[in-house]
C-alpha cells in the first residue's frame, strides 16, 4: 500500500518529512465504475492514452492497460475510444 | 531564595511567561485577559523580556502566528478571554494535531449574549475538545505556577501537545495577592530552552499541516488521541519535578477534608476557595461534607477521579457553564466516569449550575447548596440540574 501507513508509522504531528508524496495517493477510490478493456479489439491509437485526464494509461508489453490505483473513474478513455474497446463497468459488478 | 510579592493573577502570569523567556508573544487585548499583555508588552517594551511580540489584529491571527512561531522551534505564548477564545476557536484545533507545544493562558469569560464581560466557564467548554493539555488555576500563585508546568510538560519530546491554563476572570485575573516568585535562575534551570524535535528549516525541509485525505485522517487522529492519554503521566511527573524544584504540590484531582465524608463538592476553578470556607462551616456543625477540585481537565483524570470518589455516598458537582438542552457539561462527564463503578461504590450524582456571568456565590449559598443537593439525593431527585441563586 503506497503511503497507506498505520497510525503508528506516523511522524509526529502527521509531519511529511520526504518530498514527492503526491504519487502516494491513491484516488482509484473514488471509482463508482472502472474501465474494462476488450484488448482484442484494441488498435494502439493512443486516443486513451492521450485523453486521461490523470495520466493514469499505461503501456505494458507492448499494450495499453488502466492503473487502477489512480484511475478516478471519469470514463474519457471509453468516451474517446473509436473502437469501443473501453467499457465502464459498474464496481462491485 | 523566592520573593513574596503582592501580585495581581493577570501579573503573575506575565511574570510566568517572562521567567520562562519566551520568543514570540501574540495577542489581542480582551478584558478580563488585557492586564496579561499589557505587562508583557511593557516589559519586550522595557528590554526585560527579550521576545518579538506581534500586535495582531484578531485573536484567530494570534493563534495563527503563535503557530507559525511554534513551528519554527519558539517559545511561544498567547492569550485570550471569551468571545477572543470563540474567535480564536477555529485554530485552536491546529497546533494540538500538529504537536506544537503552544501555550495559552485563558481569563475565563462568560459568552454573549447578552453581553457580560465576566466571568465563567462558558468560553471553557465550548472549546473542549480542541485537544490541547488543560489545567484550571484558582489562585495567582497557581496562574503563576501552573503556567511554568504548562510549558514544561507541553515541550516535553515525548508530550509534544499545546497546553492552556484557566483562570476566572476577574476572581483571579483582577486580584491582587501574595505570590511566591522563585529566583529566575531556577525557573531557567527548570525550563531550559525548548528543542522542537522538527522546526521549519531551509536545510531540513519538512511539510507541515498537509492535507489529510479520508484514507490517513483516521491515523492521525489515533496518534493525536494516543498522544493526548500517554500526556498523563507526563503531567503528573512534570507536577514531582515541579514540587522538587519549587516545593508545591499539584494533583491532577485535588481533595479538601475528604476524610469520611459521605458528600462531596466537586468543581473547577477559583469559587473552590469559597467553597472551602463552606466546608469548614459545615463540618463544624457535625455534616462529613468535603470538597474535590479538577486540576486537569484535558486529560480527563477519569481514573483518579474513580478513586477519589468510589464508595462515597453523594457527589454534588458545582460548575459555572451549561450546555443548553443538556445540563452541566462537568457533570455529565463525572457520571460518565462513575457509570462503570458497580452497584453499592457508585456515589450518587447532582447538578448545579452558578456562578454564571460573573455572579457571586458566597460561603452561604454553598452551604444552602449542600443542604439541597442532600435534600435531592435522599428524595432521589437525581435528574437535570438547579441553578444556584436564581430569582424565580
Amino acid at each position: 500500500m503506497r503511503g497507506e501507513l498505520s497510525w503508528k508509522e506516523l511522524e509526529v504531528g502527521a509531519i511529511v518529512t520526504e518530498p514527492g508524496n503526491a504519487a502516494e495517493y491513491r484516488t482509484g477510490d473514488w471509482r463508482s465504475e472502472r474501465p474494462v478493456r476488450k484488448q482484442e479489439l484494441c488498435i494502439m491509437c493512443g486516443n486513451c492514452y492521450i485523453y486521461c485526464p490523470e495520466g493514469c494509461i499505461v503501456l505494458k508489453e507492448g499494450r495499453y492497460e488502466t492503473d487502477l490505483y489512480y484511475c478516478k473513474g471519469c470514463g474519457i478513455c471509453a468516451n474517446e475510444c473509436p473502437k469501443g474497446a473501453i467499457e465502464m463497468v459498474e464496481e462491485g459488478k | 531564595m523566592p520573593r513574596r510579592v503582592a501580585l495581581e493573577g493577570s501579573h503573575a502570569v506575565s511574570e510566568a511567561v517572562r521567567m520562562a523567556d519566551v520568543d514570540v508573544i501574540a495577542a489581542y487585548p480582551i478584558t478580563p485577559q488585557t492586564h496579561i499583555v499589557e505587562r508583557l508588552a511593557e516589559m519586550v517594551a522595557n528590554g526585560e523580556l527579550d521576545a518579538e511580540f506581534i500586535c495582531v489584529e484578531s485573536e484567530h491571527s494570534a493563534m495563527s502566528a503563535v503557530v507559525g512561531a511554534a513551528a519554527c522551534g519558539a517559545r511561544v505564548f498567547t492569550c485570550t478571554a471569551g468571545q477572543g477564545l470563540e474567535l480564536m476557536h477555529e485554530v485552536l484545533f491546529v497546533p494540538s494535531a500538529m504537536r506544537l507545544p503552544v501555550v495559552a493562558v485563558i481569563a475565563n469569560r462568560a459568552l454573549s449574549a447578552p453581553l457580560n464581560v465576566w466571568g465563567d466557564h462558558s468560553d471553557v467548554m465550548a472549546i473542549r475538545d480542541c485537544g490541547w493539555i488543560q489545567m484550571f488555576a484558582e489562585n495567582a500563585q497557581q496562574a503563576f505556577d501552573l503556567t511554568l508546568c504548562a510549558y514544561k510538560v507541553a515541550e516535553r519530546p515525548d508530550v509534544l501537545l499545546p497546553a492552556m491554563v484557566h483562570i476566572d476572570g476577574f476572581h483571579v485575573s483582577h486580584v491582587v495577592e501574595p505570590v511566591l516568585l522563585p529566583e529566575e535562575e531556577t525557573v531557567r534551570e527548570f525550563l531550559p530552552p525548548s528543542e522542537y524535535p522538527f522546526p521549519l528549516d531551509p536545510d531540513r525541509p519538512v511539510s507541515m499541516g498537509c492535507y489529510g485525505p479520508p484514507y490517513i485522517y483516521t491515523e492521525v487522529k489515533k496518534a493525536q488521541e494516543v498522544a493526548i492519554e500517554n500526556s498523563y503521566e507526563k503531567v503528573l511527573e512534570t507536577f514531582k519535578e515541579f514540587k522538587d524544584v519549587f516545593g508545591r504540590e499539584y494533583r491532577p484531582v485535588e481533595t479538601y477534608r475528604v476524610e469520611d465524608a459521605d458528600m462531596l463538592l466537586l468543581m473547577m476553578g477559583s469559587y473552590a476557595e469559597t467553597a472551602m470556607l463552606a466546608i469548614d462551616a459545615l463540618r463544624e456543625r457535625g455534616d462529613n461534607v468535603g470538597l474535590v477540585r479538577l486540576r486537569l481537565w484535558r486529560p480527563f483524570p477519569a481514573e483518579e477521579l474513580r478513586n477519589v470518589l468510589r464508595g462515597v455516598k453523594a457527589v454534588c458537582v458545582f460548575e459555572r457553564a451549561i450546555s443548553f438542552g443538556m445540563g452541566g457539561p462537568l457533570c455529565a462527564e463525572v457520571r460518565a466516569a462513575l457509570y462503570h463503578l458497580p452497584e453499592g461504590e457508585r456515589p450518587k450524582v447532582v447538578s448545579f449550575v452558578g456562578g454564571l456571568g460573573g455572579r457571586d456565590v458566597n460561603v452561604e449559598e454553598f452551604e444552602a447548596m449542600l443542604r439541597r443537593a442532600k435534600e435531592r439525593v435522599s428524595s432521589d431527585e437525581l435528574e437535570g440540574f438547579e441553578f444556584v441563586g436564581l430569582r424565580e
